[in-house]
């Protein structure tokens, strides 16, 4: 069958990284084409090319044969694509036929004005819901007081309104409810019999078993191969996705284990953490890996007293402590490097020295006073061990490089002398440079004593650095491998294909 | 007018060390003085009794209340928050302080009471406001925008607008003149050197300026957000109740009720001083300049003859300007090669 939509040899780079690299894919009415890989693969990129968020910067779109250049998103929707994102792009305090008909209201000209015809409006959204067979909801209602479910269900509304003819949906199974996912599904069905061509983005490759019809996997903004979903099988595609070589850049050095610094157990934090137990021991850096959404930062900032536990117990150096701020985190030798660092690391108006020196103001000060001599050695100290490339102490921080940014972050929390160091991405949007600094760093603060648990999304970087990987999922830890057992592909399906357990049961109720 | 400043600090960073040393002279501190200088300069060149020993000190004295509420006002907004009670609020607090010295002269308790009674107030009431902002999480505009309305209700109910007269000559405090400087100036003064003090070496002034700048990641180094700002709020209630003091000696009478626009005139110092209304930046020095400047332009528009009526369009361009310029800065700094 013809393609309605063929992409071929799509490249594009954002400043740091190759996001696509000479992507092949295309789609064909009536067919649902599922797009895999691990975060950071590309795939949201390819998404956004394809709607017209972003332009390629070389390669070629056709539809229907023809060449086309998209230069906003809505002229991509013209040309019948519609993106169902993961996050939900609907108003909430309008109705229903509203959301549906944002932007092609049907409407009549009175004079220079154009009226829009409600009765119509509400007629046809009614409609088009009818034809999902979606017949208990009111097309009145304020989007706002809907489920997440319904949502969702506005949303494919909203795009057979404008007749899409190529639907992409982003993980739209990763907030729903089982019977909500069950009633996806046959939607889905529904419109692949219409002749929709649907691009199906999951996680859950169980899912991409159950709907699919093809298979485009992606690595590292490179395509690695197209496949019909009955020629492969789940073991293949992972392999696939995660089939990359661990280079040299990570020189773990070799340290002794000692004592546990932090225990946790059957911790908890509604809705992302569920009931994690685990232990970090002086000397250890214990990998977490996980999925966007599996709960790792939760359960960082969970630990770090920014969003307190509700229940479940902490020691710190055999202790029970009770952490309720980030301030308690702190006295009790606790240190967070958060995944954002724009927003949550720096202050981006002042200089690298009062960066520095801001988690121990209360011991650089004296009688109130900060030690300014004090504070100023203590910034030196941090640009000649992280080696920060900045022009003095007094520089902003806002005009360093974002290595630079992150390793000022890294010492203001090295400047408290932690017993655990938690580190959320450290080593996300920086240059390889950098990188390797902040792991020298890392290996030697290990060696000398200190526990650190690092999150990652890099499967290199988790089975370079770690002595012990944690495997985290919906909320719970789900695997342990020591760094002798573990790999790439286990811990791939650690964090992946065990979703077997919940689409079973889904499988088997649509089945009937 | 900062326009200098700016290019001062791009280079700052980009130059040298002696430029850099150089340029780091040249702050917005410093550009405003040399702006407050100037235009005093050119004021007198049209009308030399401008420079009269006794205009300078008038056109300093009446400086001085708006400075000391500036210096509250300049803490409020670099720590990302903004106070508009603080009109409504002298004017309840001069009240007070007047009625105070009244029942004073009748016997029964000293009359320093009158001096102390506000500043507690003042502080009791920003801290109900620091309460709300802090704790409850609404925003500072929203609390003292209803404060200002409260607090500007329950003054006229009490007083039905009639002016305190019969004051105690004890009571006069800014009429006093030692060594032929009046009080207030030397408030001013005094405070303003304090202040700024404070704000660069202690560790509360560094909280209230990493609050502004980022209050999650001041949160996140173990800086308790919530209690700095309690803390900010208060401190301004103390130096809005020294301001009502001044305000209230000045005449031998107290007008009993909100002067109009004056909270805004109070923001106008801090932000053409160079406080930056986003949080984060500025200084007291900056700030009482800023009133300074204002009462120069305000002094300096009689003696060459411009119509009152321009003041407000002035001031108004004033704070266009310096919000724009502190924008731009912001924007111009924030690094532009690869990340």
């Amino acid at each position: 069958m013809e393609p309605i939509l063929q992409l071929t040899n799509i490249s594009k780079r954002f400043p740091g990284v190759q996001a696509l690299d000479g992507v092949h894919f295309d789609i064909c009415p009536g067919e649902v084409h599922a797009l895999v890989g691990e975060n950071g693969a590309g795939k949201s990129t390819m998404i956004k090319i394809i709607s017209g968020v972003h332009r390629p910067d070389s390669g070629e779109i056709r539809i229907d044969g023809q060449p086309v250049e998209f230069n906003n998103p809505r002229e991509a929707t013209e040309r019948g694509i519609a993106t169902i994102y993961q996050e939900l792009s609907l108003y909430p305090e309008l109705t229903v036929a509203e959301n549906i008909f944002m932007g092609h209201a049907p409407s009549s000209q009175v004079g220079p004005f154009r009226k829009i015809n409600w009765g119509e409006m509400f007629d046809r959204a009614q409609e088009i819901l009818a034809s999902l067979n979606i017949h208990d909801m009111d097309v009145r209602r304020k989007v706002g007081s809907l489920s997440v479910g319904n949502r969702q269900r506005v949303e494919i509304a909203k795009a057979l309104s404008i007749n899409a003819r190529i639907l992409i949906m982003d993980e739209p199974t990763a907030s729903l409810t089982e019977a909500d996912v069950e009633r996806l599904f046959e939607i889905v069905r529904l419109l692949r019999e219409r002749g929709v061509g649907i691009i199906y983005i999951s996680h859950r490759l169980q899912e991409v078993f159950e709907l699919g019809d093809r298979v485009t996997v992606l690595r590292d903004g490179q395509y690695i191969d197209t496949k019909p979903v009955s020629e492969t099988t789940e073991d293949e595609l992972i392999s696939m996705m995660v089939g990359r070589t661990i280079d040299n850049l990570f020189p773990k050095l070799p340290s002794e284990v000692r004592e546990p610094v932090l225990e946790v157990r059957d911790l908890r934090r509604r809705p992302s953490v569920r009931g994690v137990s685990m232990q970090v021991r002086a000397g250890e850096i214990v990998g977490l890996a996980g999925l966007v959404g599996s709960g790792r930062s939760e359960l960082a900032q969970t630990i770090f007293g920014i969003t307190p536990a509700q229940s479940g117990e902490i020691f710190v150096n055999g202790q029970k402590v009770e952490i309720k701020t980030p301030a308690q985190a702190v006295k009790l030798g606790i240190a967070y490097v958060p995944e954002d660092r724009g927003t949550q690391g720096l202050i981006k108006e002042m200089t690298i020295r009062e960066n520095v020196s801001m988690a121990v103001l209360p011991e650089l000060a004296r009688g109130g006073f900060i030690d300014f001599a004090r504070e100023k050695t203590l910034a030196q100290e941090a640009i000649q061990q992280l080696n920060i490339r900045a022009t003095s102490v007094q520089q902003i921080v806002a005009k360093l490089s974002g290595g630079n940014q992150q390793k000022v972050v890294v010492s203001k929390w090295l400047a408290s002398k932690p017993r655990l160091l938690i580190m959320d991405e450290p080593t996300r949007g920086i240059d390889v440079g950098a990188k390797a600094e902040i792991h020298r760093l890392m290996s030697e603060l290990a060696v000398q004593g200190i526990a650190i648990l690092m999150i990652s999304s890099e499967l290199p970087e988790i089975l370079g650095m770690s002595d012990r990987i944690l495997v985290m999922r919906e909320g719970r830890l789900v695997a342990e491998f020591s760094r002798d057992e573990a790999t790439q592909e286990n811990i791939a399906a650690a964090m992946m294909s065990a979703q077997m357990e919940n689409n079973h049961l889904v499988m088997e109720r649509s089945a009937r | 007018m900062t326009a200098t400043t700016q290019s001062a600090s791009t280079t700052a960073a980009a130059g040298s060390g002696v430029r850099a040393r150089l340029s780091g002279f040249f702050n917005q501190d410093v550009v405003l003085a040399l702006l407050v200088v100037t235009l005093t300069i050119f004021v007198w060149l049209v009308n030399p009794r401008f420079l009269a020993q006794r205009n300078v000190l008038d056109m300093l004295n009446n400086s001085s209340y708006i400075a000391v509420a500036a210096i509250g006002m300049t803490m409020v907004i670099i720590s990302g928050n903004i106070d508009i009670s603080v009109g409504s609020l002298i004017g309840l607090l001069a009240t007070i302080s007047g009625q105070i010295a009244i029942g004073a002269q009748d016997g029964g308790y000293p009359l320093w009471i009158a001096f102390i009674v506000p500043l507690f107030v003042g502080a009791l009431i920003e801290a109900f406001i620091g309460f709300l902002v802090a704790y409850l999480r609404i925003p500072s505009i929203v609390v003292s925008l209803g404060m200002f309305s409260i607090l500007k209700g329950a003054l006229i109910l009490w007083t039905n607008g009639v002016w305190i007269y019969n004051l105690p000559d004890d009571f006069m405090l800014a009429q006093q003149a030692p060594l032929g400087v009046p009080v207030p100036i030397y408030f001013m003064v005094i405070l303003t050197i304090l202040a700024a003090l404070w704000m660069k070496y202690s560790a509360t002034g560094r909280a209230i300026y990493a609050v502004g700048g980022n209050r999650e990641a001041a949160r996140l180094s173990g800086i308790s957000e919530k209690a700095t700002i309690m803390k900010v709020f208060i401190i301004n209630g103390v130096m809005v109740g020294i301001a009502s003091i001044l305000f209230a000696t000045q005449f031998n009478a107290i007008q009993s009720t909100v002067p109009p626009g004056l909270e805004l005139f109070i923001i106008t110092a801090s932000v053409v001083g160079g406080v930056s209304i986003l949080g984060g930046t500025g200084t007291v020095i900056g700030s009482t300049l800023g009133s300074i400047l204002l009462h120069v332009i305000r002094f300096g528009m009689q003696f060459v003859d411009v119509s009152q009526y321009w003041l407000q369009a002035v001031q108004g361009i004033l704070i266009l300007v310096t919000v724009m310029v502190d924008l731009l800065r912001r924007r111009r700094q924030s690094y532009s090669g690869r990340g």
